[in-house]
């Protein structure tokens, strides 16, 4: 059992880390209905794990490359909650000024240049950053997430191809969580493992319970480890489930999408119960409940001083269509 | 003025050959053009296709992988896949070099031209620019057919953040194709094949133009013809048959579609008032609809006769050579189009 190997400082930390993305989405459920977080969210409780998992394995300097359900990644790269929230009510301290919304998170000084929210759109970007790398030598490895949807686009095979064929420093991370909106993998695709496909890349891939968190850092331990030490690009398919719906706050069941008994099931899974679990009494007496706490305090602040931010002045958007000057 | 004159046979070159100046094709100075970029920045490099293969994009790239290694390279046949990857390389501060051999390769990359490169400058509120450089190139006869041989670059009219070059000239396809590497922004650069083999006078030194700026290629009164690619050659000739015959004609090349030098049309419009417009694609929603639309929100009275276009038929490009003959308009309907509008 890999999980065994992690120590209780690396085990809290992936709880804080986790605590910290179930949190921060359950405060955008809480203010949604309001109506003035005027942006589609998507969000990714149910699934910290995997964020949680292999971020720990990057630096400042890699590159990560989200999707359209981008706030847990963006967290565990060391985003500020105050510039995605601000980013979320379309305001200018926002982390793409208002102009992006929750689907197009920008931190280049996370190495984090941009998010695409076309299904498989952000695929080819993280061989592309690992191909900038390559070429400098500068020696940053890339990580590109993407959904079970993403892997029936052409860009999922031709970023896997290049990937292979050139040997780039790219980690792929696949989260299956079974569904395309509410299409189950298996109206979609001939088998139920997206890890076949990529194997035949010449990639050096691994398939894991994706609501383990120690599981899902043993195999990205791994799989960085793989890359960083030049031998080409390595693929994780990450088995988890969404627990909210496509997109917006409510549970599929409520609108007869996904049935509740399956949801119910896979909440007995939690990421965060499980580690909670194994920490035992690693965590102390109110351990838990103090950190969730403390990291609930600095998310009211974050989300309240979000709400109350000025907006873009309106010729922003003209201001920016073109970078001026030469490069 | 050298660097503007449209060079249409041994005549026009003779001029400029005496005065000493340097003299090269269009695909010559593509290929210096990108061997500066080379030598100059360590962050560029050019990748497509087949660019390190013996015909080396029609010679346009003939000898960059010799010198250039590794900088210089050939890629799988994943076009949309491929403009993601090195449009992420752009996003971190490289300067790529896309090449398609033909326009047609375009429409597969649609999803990364379209819905990335010309979106994440905006999108990411100005924080992060796409410098990338498409170039890819119009073909033309020998039956190649409805897929070999389209001009696409109005399409990419309404797209916002992505600028559109087509260099009529060896002069401006060093030059816009400089301009476009120095430009942070996704540039697109149309060459045309048939224009690969026009010489002109092309200075050593590395020069640009400003994308955007266009150049009145022949100064006259009684019409202007606004042309681009390779129409812009053909009404050069349309231009000196009619004035052999008292009709002084203007030609007006835009250089680009995107942005569009609109001050330096209307200035040309507003003294002749009749208008023929010249692309290289089909009629229909092209560049030259834009730019009489535009003409109209400026001054809905400019044009004192009817306007005309001269473009491909609405229709796919047929194979046989009867028919490519009958599909290609030239310089007898240029002339026909600048008669009706002063009619």
């Amino acid at each position: 059992m890999t999980h065994r190997s992690l120590n209780d400082t690396t085990r809290l930390e992936l709880l804080r880390s986790m605590i910290l993305m179930r949190r921060f989405e359950e405060k955008i459920i809480e203010a949604y209905g309001r109506q003035d977080m005027k942006t589609p969210v998507h969000l990714y409780i149910g699934q910290e794990a995997i964020a949680a998992g292999v971020c720990a394995h990057l630096c400042r300097e890699d590159y990560l490359f989200t999707t359209h359900r981008s706030h847990a990644h963006c967290l565990a790269k060391g985003a500020d909650p105050f510039t995605l929230y601000a980013e979320f009510y379309g305001r200018e301290a926002g982390c793409s000024k208002g102009m992006g919304g929750s689907m197009h998170p920008v931190f280049p000084e996370l190495g984090i240049p941009g998010t695409s929210a076309i299904v498989g759109g952000g695929i080819p970007h993280g061989v592309g950053t690992a191909l900038a790398s390559s070429l400098r030598g500068d020696g940053r490895i890339s990580v590109v997430f993407f959904g079970d949807g993403a892997s029936e686009e052409g860009t999922f095979h031709e970023s896997l191809n290049f990937a292979g064929l050139k040997r780039l420093p790219v980690l792929f991370v696949c989260e299956n969580n079974g569904y395309a909106t509410v299409s189950p993998l298996s109206a979609r695709q001939p088998t139920p493992h997206v890890v076949d496909r990529a194997q035949g890349y010449r990639i050096f891939t691994q398939q894991v319970d994706g609501n383990d968190v120690e599981a899902v850092y043993a195999a990205a331990e791994s799989a960085t480890a793989y890359i960083r030490e030049g031998n080409g690009p390595a693929f994780i398919e990450a088995l988890t489930y969404r627990w909210q719906g496509h997109v917006g706050p409510e549970e599929d069941w409520t609108r007869g999408e996904r049935s509740k008994d399956e949801l119910d099931r896979w909440k007995e899974k939690c990421p965060l119960e499980l580690l909670r679990e194994r920490l035992g009494d690693a965590l102390g007496p109110g351990a838990y409940d103090a950190m969730v706490a403390g990291i609930d305090a600095d998310l009211v602040a974050a989300i309240e001083q979000a709400a109350a931010a000025p907006f873009p002045p309106v010729d922003q958007m003209h201001d920016v269509l073109f970078r001026k000057g030469e490069c | 003025m050298p660097w503007t004159t449209v060079c249409l046979g041994k005549e026009d070159l003779a001029a400029f050959e005496e005065q000493g100046l340097r003299i090269r094709s269009y695909v010559e100075a593509i290929l210096e053009a990108q061997r500066t970029i080379l030598e100059q920045d360590p962050e560029a490099f050019l990748i497509g296709e087949g660019i390190d293969d013996a015909g080396g994009v029609f010679g346009s790239t003939l000898g960059l992988a010799d010198t250039f290694g590794e900088r210089v390279m050939d890629m799988p046949i994943s076009e949309n896949g491929l403009t993601g990857v090195v449009t992420a390389a752009a996003s971190v501060g490289m300067h790529p070099l896309l090449i398609h051999m033909r326009t047609d390769f375009l429409p597969m990359a649609m999803d990364q031209l379209v819905n990335h490169a010309a979106k994440w400058h905006s999108m990411s509120g100005g924080k992060v620019s796409i410098p990338l450089v498409v170039r890819a190139i119009i073909g033309r006869g020998w039956g190649s057919a409805a897929q070999h041989s389209q001009g696409l670059h109005s399409l990419f009219l309404s797209v916002p953040g992505l600028k559109i070059a087509l260099p009529a000239t060896p002069h401006d396809a060093k030059a816009l194709l400089l301009a476009a590497w120095k430009d942070p922004n996704p540039v697109l650069v149309f060459e045309h094949r048939w224009l690969y083999g026009h010489t002109g006078p092309v200075p050593e030194e590395a020069c640009t133009l400003p994308l955007g700026k266009g150049v009145v290629r022949k100064q006259g009164s009684d019409a202007t013809v606004v042309a681009v690619s390779y129409m812009v050659p053909m009404a050069i000739q349309a231009a000196r048959e009619l004035e052999a015959r008292g009709v002084s004609v203007e030609v007006v090349d835009p250089r680009c579609i995107a942005p569009l030098d609109m001050d330096l049309i209307t200035e040309s419009v507003g003294k002749t008032r009749r208008l023929v417009l010249c692309d290289v694609a089909c009629r229909t929603a092209g560049y030259c609809a834009e730019v009489v639309m535009r003409l109209m929100e400026r001054d809905p009275a400019i044009l004192h006769g009817p306007v005309r276009r001269v473009c491909f038929p609405d229709l796919p490009t047929p194979a046989s050579p009867v028919l490519e003959e009958a599909y290609y308009p030239g310089v007898p309907e240029i002339i026909a189009a600048v008669r009706q509008t002063l009619s």
